[in-house]
C-alpha cells in the first residue's frame, strides 16, 4: 500500500496540513501536495475507471502525460470535471470525485465490459452499428450515448473569470528544468527580452529528484542561485505555474498561466492566456518516460519508474512497501536505489538487457539488491491493486521462472523527448535509434516569417539525456537563438553538471519478445481509451497500414492525454506488425495544446455583455424604456415591438401596424447602413455597383438600387440619394453597412485604383427616424420649419434644412407603402428630435413601432427583405426585380454572372405571394412546397420554400412569400405544404404585392 | 498566427488584424467575356504547395489592401506590396528566386 513516510519531500512542508475530501471521504496532505501525492499518501491507489472496460486504474506519472487520474473537482459552479490529479495542487477543502463508474469506484457494473473484452476489439463501433437502419435510433444511439463522454458536464455557469495577456519578446523559453534556466542566463546576458516560463509551481524540473551535481553543488542549490541571477536581470520575465501550450505560425505562442487553481482564495482571474510574439522559441521541455507493455501492466500499483522518484523524493510518498522495479535502461535503477535507501524493499530489478554492467546497476548491486537480466515480466497479477509478477525471459514467450510478491511495479522503457511544441508548427523529427527515441532534426525546423527556423530544441528535449550534454546543448541553444537576432552570446559561460553515467537503453516494444495473443490481450498501450497491444496488431491485420488511420481506429492516442504515454510504444507495435522500420511508420500529428486548457482561457474575457460589442442607436435607451421587446439585428439591437403593459408581443405588433396603417407610426430607422461616395467618378463607380443606373440620379432624388456579387447574386439593397453632382449617399440593411464599405473599398482598392472616388461610413454620424402613416405629412407640418408638401417634396425626393429648430435631411421613401418620411438628423440630435416628433405627433393619434410591424408592412406590399427573400443563391431577376436592372449599362457586377445558362433557366424559383385556403392559418416560415410523386428515396419532391410569411392586419388573413420554381407561370394554382406529423397547408399562388397594388397610399 | 507586414502602416500585423482575400493578381472577365474566360476568373484559384500570391485587408487597421508573395509550404514571406500593381513587384521577384531557385516565375508553370 502506498503511503506518506517519515523523511523526504523537499516540495511539502509538513507544518501546513491540509484537509480534502475524494469521493466525500476526508482526508489529509501538505502544503506543496499535488492531488495525487496526497491521494498515495492516503493509500488511495485505485482512483479511477478506464473509458471502455471500466477496469480499476490507478497514477501512473506524476506530470500532465498522466492517462488515468482524472477527477471531477470543486462543486456547482466551480465544478470542472477531468482534471489531471497529477497536475493539480492540494488546498485546503480540495472537494475531488472520480469519474466514469457506477455505482461506485470500488464496485462498478460497468466492468461488466471487462469480461466482454475480447467482444470489443479495434473498430468494434465501426463493425457493430451497422444494420438494421431502425436499430440505430432505438438500440445503438441510445447505448452508445449512455456509454460516451468521460466526466460530468458541469451544471452552473462557471464563477470564475479569465483574461488574455499579449505580450512580445526576443526570446521565449518553454520549460524551467535546468536546461531552461542555463537557456535563459545565457540568453539574458545579452540583453535581449527573455520570458522563460515553467508549467509546474517549482523550478529546477527532474535535476534534484535525479541528483545531478552543477557547478560542484547541488542542483537544487544552483537552482536557486540562477533564479536569483535571473531575477536580477531587468530584460527576463520569469513565469511559473505557465505552460507552453502551443506554437503556431511565424513565432507565435500560446501560454497557459494558472493563477489562482492551487488556492481559489486569491482575487482575480482564474487562468490567463498569454497570447505571445517571439522572435526564437526555445523548447526546454524536457521527456516523459515510456510504459512497458507487459500483461497487467494497467493494474493499479503499476507506476513509471521517474514518477516513483517524484513522489518519494519530492513529497515522501511510497508507491508501496514492495516496489519491484522493471526496465531496459539504467535510468530506472535510480528508483530502485532512491527505493531501497530509503528503507522500503525492492525485491527484485528486472532487466529485459542481456547484461546490466553500469554503474547504477553495480551500485544497485552492491546495495544488495535482486537484478535479473534478460528478463521481463510476464504477467501482473492483481485486480484493484498489484499482488505479485511473475517472471520469465525476455526472449521467449512467458515461460514462468519465478513469482515474486509486490504491491508496486515501477517500470521504465526509456525517455522519449518532449518535441510537442517542436512539431505544433511543422517541426520534423528524426529516429535516434541508439536511443530508442524521436528526437527533433535541427536540420526541418518550423520556419518564420523570413525562412528561418524559429524553434530550437534544447537540453533532454532535444535527446540529450546526460546532464553535462543537457547543459552544454541548452547553452549552445540560447547561444544560437542571441545570434540569429543580431546579439552577442558565450556559451561558454555555462554550468557544467555531472550525473550518474548510464549504459545503453535496449528497446523493449513487448515483453516478452514473444509474447502470445493470450498476453497481448491484457497488455495495455493506451490505459484512458483502453487499447492493447492485440488491438493495434489486429488493425493492422486489417490493412491499416498509415498510422494516423490505425490510431483513428483503435482511438490509440485519442484520449485526453493525447498519447503522450502510449504513441511511441504503440507505432512500434505497429512497425513490428508491418514489418517495417519505426521512422517508417512516423508519428501522428503533434497538435496543440500540448495538455488541456480551460475553456474560459479560450474565452477570455469575452462573455456575456463583452462576447460580442453592442452597437446602440441614439434612441436605444428611450426605447427601452418604454417596453421595447428587444431583438439581435447584425450587431445592433432593434425593438421587435414596443409594449404597452398588459399587453402582449403579438398584441403590440397589430397594435403598432393598423394605427401606423390609420394614423402615424414613429419609427428608428438609425441602423440603415450610410455611406457616402464621393469624386468625380463616383456616379461611374456606382453604376458598376448597382445594378441599375445611379450616374443619371438626380441632385435632390432618391433611388432604390440593388447590389450583386460577381456570381449575380443579391447582396443587398437600399435608397441611393444624390446630395450634389459628385456626392452620393447610398443606404444599406442594417447589417450590411460594415459589409458593404468593406465591398466598395475592395473595388476601389484592388480593381479600379485610378478612379477618383472616395468612401465614407456615417450609418452612426445620424439618427434617422421615420414618419410614417397618413397623417405624418401633419405631424411634419407641426414640428414645423420645411416645406413637405406633394409639390416641394415628391416621392423620392429629399429636402435639407430645419424641422422644429434641427439641421435635418428629409427623405419622402417608403417601406411600408404609406406615405412616409425617412428624416436623419446629427445623432447626437437624435433623441431630441425624437422627443419633439413625439409631442407633436400626440394629436395624431402618433405610436412608435418596432422591427416586426415594420416585417409585416413591408410584406403586405410585397417589398423583399434581404436574408428573407435572398440566401445568397437569389438573383434580382428570381424576385421579379427585373426593373431594376439596367439594361443600358455595358457591365456591372454580377451582370456577367446573371447571362449564365442556370441563371436564365425559365424554371428558376421565382418569388410568388402565397395565400392559404383557410386565411386565419399562418404557414410556417421556410415550409417546402411539394409536388407530384415521392422521389426513389422515399421523400417528397420539394419545389420551394416559404421566405416571409406574417398575419396581416390590416387585411384581416395571412400572407405569405415563397420560391417556386417557374413561380411566375404558376399563378392561381395551389401548392400543398406538409408541415408536420402529417400535417398539409394549402395555398394558393397570387401576385406578391397584396396591399394597394396602385401605391396610392403613398402617393398623396 | 501568421504576421505580415503592413506596407501602408509600415508595421507587422497579426493575423486576426487582417482579413484574407484569396488569390491576388486575378483579372477581371466582365460583361461580354466568353465562358472559358469568365469561368477562369470566378471559380479557378491556384493552390499550389510553395509560392503564392495573396490579397489581404488591413481590416482592424488602416483598412488598406495589399499583396503577400508567400510560401504555403513553410509560410515564408517574400514580400508585402501594394494591391495596385498588376504583378509583384521585382524586388519581390528577386527575393523568390532567391529563395527558391526552381521558382518558375510569375504567372508560369503555376496554372491550374
Amino acid at each position: 500500500m502506498s503511503a506518506r513516510l517519515a523523511r523526504h519531500g523537499r516540495l511539502i512542508d509538513r507544518r501546513k496540513p491540509l484537509q480534502f475530501t475524494f469521493n466525500g471521504r476526508h482526508l489529509h496532505g501538505y502544503q506543496g501536495d499535488t492531488l495525487a501525492s496526497a491521494l498515495l499518501a492516503n493509500g488511495q491507489t485505485l482512483v479511477g475507471r478506464s473509458f471502455k472496460y471500466h477496469r480499476p486504474r490507478g497514477i501512473v506519472a506524476a506530470g500532465p502525460e498522466e492517462p488515468n487520474a482524472l477527477v471531477g473537482l470543486g462543486k456547482g459552479a466551480g465544478f470542472e470535471p477531468n482534471q489531471r490529479a497529477t497536475t493539480t495542487e492540494l488546498f485546503d477543502g480540495l472537494i475531488a470525485e472520480s469519474q466514469n463508474h457506477w455505482p461506485s469506484l470500488e464496485f462498478d457494473l460497468g466492468a461488466v465490459n471487462k469480461a466482454m473484452a475480447r467482444f470489443f476489439p479495434a473498430g468494434f463501433y465501426y463493425k457493430t452499428f451497422m444494420f438494421p437502419r431502425a436499430a440505430w435510433e432505438h438500440l445503438f444511439e441510445p447505448i452508445v450515448r449512455g456509454a460516451a463522454g468521460l466526466g460530468r458536464v458541469p451544471q452552473e455557469k462557471d464563477k470564475d473569470t479569465y483574461e488574455y495577456f499579449y505580450h512580445t519578446t526576443d526570446i521565449l523559453i518553454v520549460g524551467g528544468g535546468i536546461a531552461g534556466l542555463q537557456a535563459a542566463e545565457i540568453a539574458g546576458k545579452s540583453g535581449l527580452r527573455v520570458l522563460l516560463i515553467e508549467q509546474t509551481p517549482d523550478w529546477g524540473g527532474r535535476a534534484m529528484v535525479d541528483g545531478v551535481q552543477i557547478n560542484g553543488i547541488g542542483a537544487a542549490d544552483w537552482v536557486e542561485k540562477a533564479l536569483a541571477r535571473l531575477r536580477a536581470m531587468p530584460n527576463v520575465i520569469l513565469r511559473s505555474r505557465m505552460m507552453g501550450a502551443g506554437v503556431y505560425d511565424h513565432g507565435y505562442a500560446l501560454g497557459y498561466e494558472r493563477l489562482s487553481d492551487h488556492d481559489p482564495k486569491i482575487p482575480g482571474p482564474r487562468h490567463r492566456l498569454w497570447r505571445i510574439r517571439a522572435r526564437r522559441i526555445i523548447t526546454a521541455t524536457g521527456a516523459i518516460e515510456r510504459p512497458l507493455s507487459f500483461a497487467g501492466n494497467d493494474i493499479p500499483g503499476v507506476m513509471l519508474a521517474g514518477a516513483v522518484r517524484d513522489y518519494l523524493e519530492n513529497y515522501g510518498v511510497s508507491p508501496g512497501e514492495l516496489t519491484l522495479v522493471v526496465t531496459n535502461n539504467d535510468n530506472a535503477y535510480l528508483s530502485a536505489i532512491a527505493l531501497h535507501e530509503a528503507g522500503l524493499t525492492v525485491p527484485a530489478i528486472i532487466d529485459a538487457r542481456p547484461e546490466a554492467t553500469g554503474a547504477l546497476p553495480q551500485k544497485a548491486r552492491a546495495l544488495g539488491l535482486r537484478v535479473e537480466t534478460g528478463c521481463a515480466i510476464g504477467t501482473v497479477h492483481g485486480g484493484k491493486r498489484v499482488t505479485s509478477v511473475t517472471l520469465c525471459n525476455q526472449a521467449g514467450s512467458g515461460a514462468i521462472l519465478d513469482e515474486i510478491p509486490c504491491d508496486a511495479v515501477a517500470m521504465s522503457g526509456g525517455w522519449s523527448p518532449v518535441v510537442h511544441l517542436w512539431s505544433h508548427c511543422g517541426g520534423k523529427l528524426r529516429w535516434d535509434a541508439d536511443q530508442a527515441m524521436f528526437r527533433p532534426d535541427p536540420a526541418r525546423p518550423p520556419r518564420g516569417a523570413n525562412g528561418a527556423g524559429f524553434v530550437i530544441a534544447a537540453g533532454t528535449a532535444n535527446g540529450h539525456l546526460a546532464a553535462e550534454a543537457v547543459m552544454e546543448d541548452a547553452a549552445e541553444a540560447a547561444a544560437a537563438a542571441v545570434r540569429a537576432l543580431g546579439a552577442k552570446a558565450d556559451p561558454a559561460k555555462r554550468a557544467t553538471a555531472r550525473s550518474m553515467p548510464e549504459m545503453p537503453i535496449l528497446p523493449v516494444w513487448s515483453m516478452p519478445a514473444n509474447a502470445g495473443p493470450k498476453l497481448r490481450m491484457k497488455t495495455w498501450l493506451d490505459f484512458q481509451n483502453d487499447v492493447k497491444v492485440s488491438d493495434v496488431r489486429l488493425a493492422a491485420q486489417e490493412g491499416y497500414e498509415s498510422v494516423e488511420h490505425t490510431k483513428r481506429y483503435t482511438t490509440l492516442g485519442m484520449a485526453s492525454d493525447q498519447g503522450k504515454l502510449s504513441n511511441i510504444n504503440g507505432l512500434a507495435v505497429l512497425a513490428d506488425s508491418l514489418s517495417r522500420d519505426i521512422p517508417q511508420v512516423g508519428t501522428t500529428t503533434f497538435r496543440p495544446p500540448y495538455h488541456p486548457i480551460s475553456f474560459g482561457a479560450i474565452a477570455g474575457e469575452a462573455r456575456g455583455p463583452l462576447f460580442k460589442p453592442l452597437r446602440k442607436s441614439p434612441i436605444h435607451d428611450w426605447l427601452d424604456a418604454n417596453g421595447a421587446h428587444w431583438e439581435p439585428v447584425a450587431d445592433w439591437r432593434r425593438p421587435y415591438c414596443l409594449r404597452r403593459s398588459g399587453e402582449t408581443v403579438k398584441e403590440a405588433v397589430t397594435r403598432e401596424i393598423l394605427n401606423t396603417r390609420q394614423n402615424v407610426g414613429l419609427l428608428d430607422a438609425s441602423t440603415l447602413g450610410k455611406i457616402i461616395v464621393k469624386g468625380p467618378d463616383a456616379g461611374r463607380f456606382l453604376d458598376m455597383l448597382y445594378t441599375n443606373m445611379m450616374s443619371s440620379l438626380k441632385v435632390g432624388r432618391c433611388r432604390y438600387g440593388l447590389m450583386c456579387n460577381e456570381n449575380g447574386f443579391l447582396i443587398d439593397d437600399g435608397v441611393v440619394v444624390r446630395l450634389s453632382d459628385d456626392t452620393f449617399l447610398c443606404h444599406t440593411t442594417s447589417g450590411g453597412s460594415d459589409r458593404i464599405h468593406a465591398w466598395m473599398e475592395e473595388w476601389l482598392q484592388t480593381e479600379w485604383w485610378d478612379w477618383q472616388v472616395y468612401t465614407a461610413n456615417v450609418t452612426e454620424q445620424f439618427a434617422q427616424i421615420g414618419i410614417v402613416g397618413p397623417k405624418a405629412r401633419s405631424v411634419l407640418e407641426a414640428l414645423g420649419g420645411m416645406d413637405v408638401s406633394r409639390e416641394a417634396l415628391p416621392f423620392m425626393a429629399f429636402q435639407e434644412g430645419q424641422i422644429a429648430g434641427i439641421r435635418a435631411r428629409v427623405y419622402r421613401i417608403s417601406f411600408s407603402g404609406e406615405l412616409s418620411y425617412e428624416i436623419a438628423v446629427p445623432a447626437a440630435l437624435g433623441q431630441a428630435f425624437w422627443n419633439k416628433a413625439l409631442a407633436a405627433g400626440g394629436d395624431f393619434g402618433m405610436q412608435p413601432y418596432g422591427t416586426e410591424a415594420l416585417h409585416v408592412m413591408r410584406a403586405e406590399k410585397g417589398f423583399i427583405m434581404i436574408g428573407d427573400e435572398t440566401d445568397g443563391t437569389v438573383i434580382p431577376q428570381d424576385l421579379n426585380l427585373g426593373w431594376a436592372i439596367s439594361r443600358k449599362k455595358d457591365d456591372f457586377l454580377g451582370k456577367r454572372a446573371q447571362q449564365r445558362p442556370h441563371m436564365v433557366d425559365p424554371n428558376r424559383k421565382q418569388l410568388v405571394g402565397l395565400l392559404t385556403e383557410d386565411p386565419q392559418v399562418v404557414l410556417p416560415d421556410a415550409a417546402h412546397a411539394v409536388e407530384g410523386p415521392k422521389r426513389a428515396n422515399g421523400m417528397e419532391n420539394i419545389i420551394g420554400h416559404v421566405t416571409s410569411s406574417y398575419y396581416s392586419p390590416t387585411l384581416g388573413h395571412s400572407i405569405a412569400m415563397a420560391l417556386i420554381k417557374g413561380g411566375s407561370r404558376r399563378m392561381g394554382e395551389t401548392l400543398r405544404f406538409p408541415v408536420a406529423d402529417g400535417v398539409v397547408i394549402r395555398a394558393q399562388v397570387v401576385d406578391p404585392v397584396f396591399l394597394d397594388k396602385e401605391g396610392e397610399r403613398q402617393n398623396v | 498566427m501568421l504576421s505580415l507586414h503592413c506596407p501602408y502602416c509600415g508595421v507587422d500585423v497579426d493575423e486576426t488584424d487582417l482579413t484574407p482575400g484569396g488569390e491576388a493578381h486575378l483579372v477581371r472577365s466582365g460583361s461580354g467575356s466568353d465562358d472559358a474566360d469568365f469561368e477562369a476568373y470566378l471559380f479557378m484559384r491556384k493552390n499550389p504547395r510553395g509560392v503564392h500570391f495573396e490579397r489581404w485587408r488591413h481590416s482592424f487597421g488602416c483598412g488598406k489592401w495589399f499583396h503577400a508573395a508567400r510560401a504555403t509550404d513553410t509560410l515564408e514571406v517574400f514580400g508585402t506590396y501594394s494591391a495596385q500593381t498588376k504583378e509583384p513587384p521585382q524586388d519581390v521577384q528577386e527575393r523568390i528566386r532567391a529563395r527558391r531557385p526552381d521558382w518558375k516565375g510569375f504567372g508560369k508553370g503555376d496554372r491550374i
